[in-house]
Order: structure tokens, then sequence, then C-alpha cells
């Protein structure tokens, strides 16, 4: 009885929504109609309700979607809260209703053709939604699904959007819609504008039209010259995706090997342990990034690189200064046993780690500024994280070039290098050099340490990851010089990627290895080897 | 330095050598498997059944080291990827004995091995070809590594790379080698590698008795290999390989060709690793793709160096001690060495007990090990053997002193 009675009001309301002010009546006779008895009456509000476009009625088409949707006494609708079933809210004018008598009150019913159109009615309305990530996944969506109802809510939502990217993405949508539903006109005009994405699924799109059996030959041709314009781009974005990811694992190397380049390239110690350096530099950053949390307020966070950076440079510095005063000046002369003494070293650094923090990785979080990426050309994300690196690896690089080349210690260095004999002759104190050096070199794998807190996890076997790599590219660049460390590590970073999509990750690397291996049997000191009598030493 | 290289051929064969070899040889090969087999297992003499295949897995140690020391204190290439011609032996042999298991594997493919059905193998690859014979199994332990050593070492000596960068190539060597044998399609068992061996030339390899059989056979091989690192050392070859060690450049204006010299001497020495890769497989009953990894690589030089480089026993005795006493480390529980400091008292007690506590633990290896190496190199660079000829020196004056082992003595008097 009292549904029949509903069924008038709702009718009356209808007729009255006429005169008023049309879409809020609209709206609040359809969520009425959602209250109906009669299955068929409801599909239509549902569907007037995604019709619409308006945001409110979401949170009611969920309720009903979760059965928390009810009729009141007086047929009004009432959402019970998700979390308290006690709680009534009227789904038109969203006010708590109180004092309701539980039997008074019954549950809307839904059927799974009903679900199926409010799970439609839901993505199109979200189109609207005042959430900006919701509306643009739903204009994501949209290209992925096309259908004639899309194309018309698509038009709609695009008359009232103003942020460029969702507007972007829903004009793709609605292209991707009216190719596979409009007019004759409306396809042609929809392959021009889709022939200007760099997009694989806009590609997939086209090529499954293109396939048709019946499609118009101008048309046709249409396509295939827009599907080739994609195709062009898309191979070129590849090949920038692969240049950046090989220049982000080029310049990854290259911090590796930097320190190397000076111990082992200036110095021609062979320090095994160079790896553990930079496992301390990153276990630093991790202990800076706590001690942040722990003491500092928590905006202060995203400060705590800036920090880490020198700590763990300064930090390693002294252990290579420590570690070249206690037992490598003991050994030069002696590069085999150099090798086998900072071997042990490295076993020992491992365990200590090991002892005091734990096998299990750590994690050490980006700052806010360096997480997320940007789209360049579209189709891939440069990631700020490697970018960054990317320009730390280069200005690490610079700043040590200054120092070699402009400063007093760095000439010093280089006239350790050169001639010892005559350096101290020349008044230079070569101990002190040396030690100097090696904590340079030190210092620095521990800053390249930090780094790779930012790409990795941090573990006690960090070191040994690169240590066999960072090797290999200070021996093929040629020993004792940047230039070729910097052209080495960023060659083997490009080329491992560039193999990467055609022989696979492993064999890619196999490859590499093998390549570098034959290439040192054709010049034993390294692409820039140095000439002259330093080179003998 | 000239007068202190020089070799005492005359000594080299004689009697006092053989005696030493054969008193060697005999508590080796006769009085372990006697007190293996002979006595009463409750006696406390007695060599129990699990030793045996341990002191085996020892000895095919000391082969490689042997081999390792044949090259590095010899002819001075330290190679970091002896690891990877040793586990190319051990491959070798582990394809032979996973085709003896034929149909008593867990899928009863009389061809192919478990895991090949496992990764859904049609057939066999050709490589596999030839290895249910022992013959063709012995012929490869042979020829795979010393054709890798070959063909690497004639491409690295003749474009005479040497020194660390002999030896970072060769580490680039072994780990092209990790990477590869991780892979599930190259047809070696991927990353659990080759295990589950039933038996050898018809004899169970589980059983007390094929397992003493192989371990005297790891003696005959250490015997062997040890003979024929002598004769090469003591060779003419042996002394331009030294001459190499210490002043290259020298060496080549003499005349002498370099890279034949140290060709020869690479290949026999990664022959000799596989050797004792392939007796080390079935003692231990697995191979797998770990052993190529370079720290183990770098494990066998810190055995020729505690031991003594360029002194032949002394990398034997080095592996075996290392080796000893890492198992001894990590297996024996703390407990039983607790009596030590049951005679103390009050905090004495607390504090000898942390710290045997603290020395027995399995994670503490790394720590002694590192330790070793450290101090190995520090102090006492000729390793085991130098130390002993040292006291020796100090009583019987007159003998003479070890040979020295530095790495480029002369090379770098010449270009300062």
């Amino acid at each position: 009885m009292a549904a029949r009675m509903f069924r008038l009001a709702a009718l009356a309301l209808l007729l009255i929504a006429a005169a008023l002010p049309a879409r809020a009546d609209e709206y609040s006779a359809l969520v009425a109609a959602l209250g109906s008895d009669s299955f068929a009456d409801k599909e239509k509000a549902i569907v007037g309700l995604g019709n619409l476009g308006d945001a409110r009625a979401v949170p009611i088409l969920q309720a009903l979607n979760d059965d928390r949707l009810r009729t009141g006494p007086n047929g009004e609708v009432l959402i019970v809260a998700p979390d308290d079933p006690a709680k009534l809210t009227d789904a038109v004018t969203g006010k708590p209703v109180t004092g309701l008598a539980p039997d008074s009150i019954s549950r809307i019913i839904v059927n799974n053709r009903l679900r199926g159109r409010i799970e439609a009615a839901l993505g199109g309305l979200s189109l609207f939604s005042p959430d900006r990530t919701t509306r643009l996944n739903a204009a994501r969506d949209a290209l992925k699904h096309p259908s004639a109802e899309s194309a018309e809510r698509l038009k709609k939502a695009l008359a009232g959007e103003t942020d460029p990217e969702i507007r972007a993405a829903m004009q793709e949508g609605l292209f991707a819609a009216q190719l596979l539903n409009g007019s004759k006109e409306e396809q042609i005009a929809a392959i021009h504008g889709l022939a200007d994405y760099t997009d694989p699924q806009v590609k997939n799109l086209l090529d499954e039209y293109a396939a048709k059996p019946d499609l118009d030959p101008e048309l046709k041709k249409a396509a295939e010259a827009a599907i080739a314009s994609i195709d062009g781009r898309l191979r070129m974005v590849g090949a920038v995706a692969n240049l950046f990811q090989g220049l982000s694992l080029g310049s990854v190397l290259l911090l590796a090997a930097i320190g190397l380049a000076i111990t082992f390239g200036v110095m021609g110690v062979i320090n095994m342990a160079h790896g553990e350096m930079i496992m301390i530099g990153a276990y630093a950053a991790y202990v800076v990034q706590q001690l942040f949390r722990t003491f500092l307020p928590p905006g202060w966070i995203d400060g705590y690189l800036v920090v880490a950076v020198p700590v763990a440079f300064l930090f390693a510095g002294l252990l290579g200064v420590i570690l070249e005063r206690g037992l490598i000046r003991f050994l030069y002369g002696r590069p085999l046993e150099t090798l086998l003494a900072t071997w042990g070293v490295s076993l020992i650094l491992q365990q200590v780690v090991r002892a005091i923090f734990g096998s299990p990785n750590k994690e050490v979080s980006n700052p806010s500024w360096m997480t997320g990426g940007f789209d360049p050309v579209g189709g891939f994300t440069v990631t700020w994280n490697r970018l960054y690196i990317i320009v730390f690896c280069f200005v690490v690089l610079g700043a040590l070039a200054l120092i070699l080349n402009r400063t007093t210690f760095g000439l010093q260095m280089r006239a350790v290098t050169q001639n010892r004999e005559m350096a101290r002759a020349m008044g230079i104190r070569t101990a002190r050099i040396d030690a100097l050096t090696f904590g340079l070199g030190s210092g620095i794998a521990g800053m390249a340490g930090v780094a790779l807190s930012q790409i990795g996890n941090v573990s006690p076997n960090l070191g040994q990851i690169y240590i066999v790599d960072s090797f290999l590219v200070v021996v093929f660049g040629g020993v004792g010089n940047l230039l070729g460390t910097l052209v080495g590590a960023l060659s083997l970073g490009i080329v491992n990627k560039l193999l990467e999509p055609v022989a696979g990750a492993i064999l890619g690397k196999i490859v590499v290895l093998v390549a570098i291996i034959l290439f040192i049997q054709r010049r034993p000191r390294g692409l820039f080897a140095l000439k002259g009598r330093t080179a003998e030493g | 330095m000239a007068d202190a290289t020089q070799i005492d051929t005359r000594g080299a064969w004689g009697p006092g050598f053989w005696l030493k070899f054969a008193a060697t040889g005999l508590v080796l090969a006769v009085i372990v498997p006697a007190l293996n087999r002979g006595v009463s297992p409750n006696w406390f003499i007695a060599v129990p059944d699990y030793i045996v295949p341990l002191l085996g897995k020892y000895l095919c140690y000391a082969i490689l080291a042997l081999s390792l020391d044949l090259i590095w204190g010899y002819a001075g290439i330290l190679s970091l990827g002896q690891g990877a011609f040793f586990a190319l032996g051990g491959y070798c042999m582990g394809m032979y004995l996973m085709r003896q298991i034929g149909t008593r594997g867990v899928y009863q493919n009389p061809v192919l091995p478990d895991f090949m059905v496992f990764l859904q193998y049609k057939e066999l690859p050709w490589f596999w070809y030839g290895f249910d014979h022992f013959a063709w199994a012995l012929l490869m332990i042979v020829l795979v590594p010393g054709l890798l050593a070959f063909v690497f070492g004639w491409l690295a000596f003749r474009s005479r790379v040497s020194g660390v960068y002999l030896s970072i190539i060769t580490q680039a060597m072994t780990y092209a080698l990790l990477l590869a044998f991780f892979r599930n399609d190259m047809g070696f068992g991927g990353n659990n590698g080759l295990t589950d061996y039933k038996d050898i030339i018809g004899w169970d390899v589980h059983s007390p008795g094929t397992r003493l059989g192989l371990y005297i056979a790891s003696v005959v091989g250490l015997g062997a290999a040890y003979l024929l690192c002598r004769y090469i050392t003591r060779s003419k070859l042996g002394r331009v390989l030294m001459a190499l060690r210490d002043a290259e450049s020298r060496v080549r204006f003499l005349g002498y060709s370099a890279t034949n010299a140290k060709l020869l001497v690479f290949t026999v020495s990664a022959v000799l690793a596989g050797i004792a890769g392939a007796l080390y497989v079935p003692q231990v009953g697995i191979i797998n793709p770990s052993e190529f990894s370079p720290g183990n690589s770098i494990e066998i030089a810190i055995w020729v160096s505690v031991g003594g480089r360029g002194t032949l026993v002394g990398a034997a005795i080095g592996a075996v001690l290392v080796n000893l006493a890492k198992s001894w480390l990590t297996a024996v529980q703390p407990e039983s060495w607790l009596f030590l400091v049951s005679w103390l008292h009050g905090s004495a007690h607390d504090a000898g007990e942390w710290l045997i506590r603290g020395i027995f633990r399995a994670e503490n290896w790394q720590f002694i090990l590192g330790a070793l190496f450290i101090g190995m190199t520090l102090l006492f660079p000729q390793g085991i053997v130098g130390l002993a000829h040292r006291f020796h020196w100090l009583r019987w004056r007159g003998r003479a002193a070890p040979p020295p082992v530095d790495d480029k003595p002369i090379a770098a008097e010449e270009q300062a």
C-alpha cells in the first residue's frame, strides 16, 4: 500500500519537476524513483541518474549497489551509513534522519541486471566527480571501453572540464568512441585526431578498426596512415626510453666507479672493499633518515638527503683514510696481495654491518621531491629519482675534475701519481697525499651509496652487486683517467639497456661481459690508455 | 735477490723427497682407509664413515689450490676465475652422474634428467650427448676447462694482458659463467644445478665403500697433481715462468716466448682445477652455479696465500687447514667448548663463556676469514710454509731460505 502511495508521490514529483528549476528536481525525482517497486522504474531512474551527470548521485548509487539503500515510511529514500547500520541519512537532502521505527523501513532490492546498470552509471558519473584523480581515471577508462553512450557523456563532461590533462584524456576517449560508433564524418575526424597520439592503446584500437572487413576504403586508408604515423612515434619513444634507462644505469655505474677510478686508477690500489664503502654510504643515508624521523619535526624529513650526502662522504672517507693508514700502505707495490687483504676487509665490514643492522633489507624512502616523475613525450615516464641521480653523478664528476685540476691537493696528487720519488724530493708529503687520495675515493663511494639507496634496497651485500661491474668500467675506460671512466660507464650502461629488449636482461649482461673480455685483448690498457712514461707505472 | 730465487734442482727428485712423498701417501691412502674399515667403529682412532667424503672434499680443494699456486706462485698470474674451471669439471662429472640416474628419477624418464622433464624439454640438448659414457665424461672433464683456458689464455697472453688486468677479466669470465649457468634454458639445471645422483660406474655413490674409493681416487689425484706441478716448476719451463713472474720484459728480451710458456701452464692449471671439480662433485653430491661466484675464486687465493705462495706443498696445506677450520667453526656447537671455562669463577667465567660463544658462531666465519686474509698478507706474506722454513732456518743455520714471493721485485726496479 505504502508502495503505491509512493509511486503516486513520485509521479507527482515528476510532474512538479517540470515547473521548477529543472536540474535539481529531475535529480530528486530520479532519486525518489529508486525506491519504486518496479525493477523497470528503478532501472530508468538509475540510467537517468547516470546521464544526468550529477556527482551527488555517486554515494546513492554506491549505497544501492552495496545494499545500503532503504525507503522510509513516507517513501523517502534513505542511506544507511557503511560503518553504522543504525545511522540513516536522507538521500536527497543529505540530512541525518532519526527516530524511525525499524519496521517502517524497507530495503530497496536490486538484481544483477540493475547492478550492471549501476556500475555503468557510476562509471559515467565519475567523469563528473569533484575528485581530480577519479575524473582522470574515468576519462582514461573511457578509452578502454568506447561506446555510443560514453561519447555523449564525454561530450558533456568535456564541456565542463577545465583541467588540461583530463581534457586531453577525455578527448582521446571521445575520439575512440566516435571512431567506433560515430557517423562517417565523425569517424574521419576521429582518425585524424587519434593519429596525433603516441599511445599503444590507440594503435591497437586503430589496428582493430582497420582490420574490419566491411570498412569504407577511404576510412581504411586514413586509418592506415594514422597507424603508420603512430608507429613511427612509438619507435622513437622506445628509443628515447631505452636511452634514458641506459643513461640511468650508466650514471649508477659511473658513481660506483668514480671512486674506484681514483683508488685503482690513480693510486694503483685494488680495493676490493670499495663496494663496502658504497654500502656504508647507503647505510649512512638510512641512519640519517632514521635520525630525522625520530628527532626532527615531520616537515623536515624531505631534507634528510641534503645531510646524508656529506655525512656519507665524511664517514666513508674517514674509513678510507683509516684503511689506507692501517693496512694498504704496508702493501704498496704488491697489488695482488692488496687485493686479498682488502677482500678480507670487505668480508669484515659486511659482517659488522650485518651485526649492527641485521641481514634484512633496510628501506630508505625517497624524499617527496624525488618521488614520481613526468612524461616528456608521452609513452614513458622519466622518474625524478633517476633524473636526480644522473645530475648528481655529473656534479660529482665535475667537482672531482675541478679538485684534480684546480687545487693544490689535486696538483700534489697528480705529482705523486706520476713520480713518487720526485714529488717527495720537491717537498710533497706523499704519505699524507696517499691517505687523502684514498679518503677522497672512498668518500665518493660513500656518496654513490646514498644515490643507490634512492633506487634500490639497502642490504649488507649491496657493494658486492657493483664491485665486478665497477672494476670492469675502470678497466674498460682506461686506468688513471676520468674521461675514460665516464665514457666507459655510460657506454656500458647504454649498450646493456639496448641489448636487453633483444637478448633479455641476463643474456645481455653476459654478452657485455664477453665483449669487454674480448675488448681488453685488443686494447689491454682500456679505451683511453695513458701514453708515455706514466703508462708503465 | 738472484741467489734467493735459485732453485736447488739436485735435491728436487732425491731420495729425501720420495721418502716424504711416500710417507704422506701412506698416511692418506692406506692408514686413513684402514682406520675407516679395518678397526671397530667404537675405537677412538676409528675414522667414521661421514668423515671420509669430508676428507675427500678437502683433498679436492687441495688439488684446486695446487692448480692456482702453479700459475700464481710461479708465473705471477693471479686468476680470479680458477673456480670456473673447477665448476666446469664438476658440471661435466655431474652430467655423467645425471645420465646414470635413468628411470630412477622422479619422472622416471630414461633419457631426460628430472629437471629437463620439469622444464618441458622434448629431447636431450646436443651437448648432453655422450655423457652416458664414463670415458666421454672423463675426456670432457679434461677438454672443457682446458679448451676454455687455452682460448682465454691465448687471447689474454698474446696481447700481454697481465697483473691486475688479468685478475679482473678472469673475474669477469667466471661472473659471466655464473650468470649463464643460472639461466634455466642453458640446459644445466639453472639455479638448482645437478643433484640426486645414484651411482658412478655401477657403484652406489652413497655407499661407504664407494665413498672410500672416491676418497682414495682424490688422494691419488692429489699425488699425481703434486708430482706434475713439481715437475713443471723444477724444469727449465718452471725457471722461465719464475723469471717471467719477476721481470717479464727482461725475459722477452732474452728471446723466450712469454705467451707460450704462460699459455701452457695456464691450460695445465685449468685442467687440474677441472679434475679437482670432477672428483669433488660425486663426494658432495651436488654441483650448482654458486661454484662460479667470484667470491669462491678469491677464497682459493686465500688458501694458497695462507699455506704459502709458490711452495706447492703450502697451497695444499693451506686449502686443507682453512677448510678444516671453516667446517669446524661453523659446525661445532659452542657448548662443546664451554668446558674450557668451567674451572673459572665469577665474572671471569662469564667473560670466557661470552668469548667462546662469540667465536663459535657460524656467522662469525666471515670475521675469521677476513682477519685471516689481512693477517696473513700483512704479517706472514710467505704463509705457513714460509713460517716453518724460518724456524727451520733458525735451528739449522745454512739451510736455504724460502724463495721470496713478491709480486714485482725486479720489475719495480726496472721501471723506477
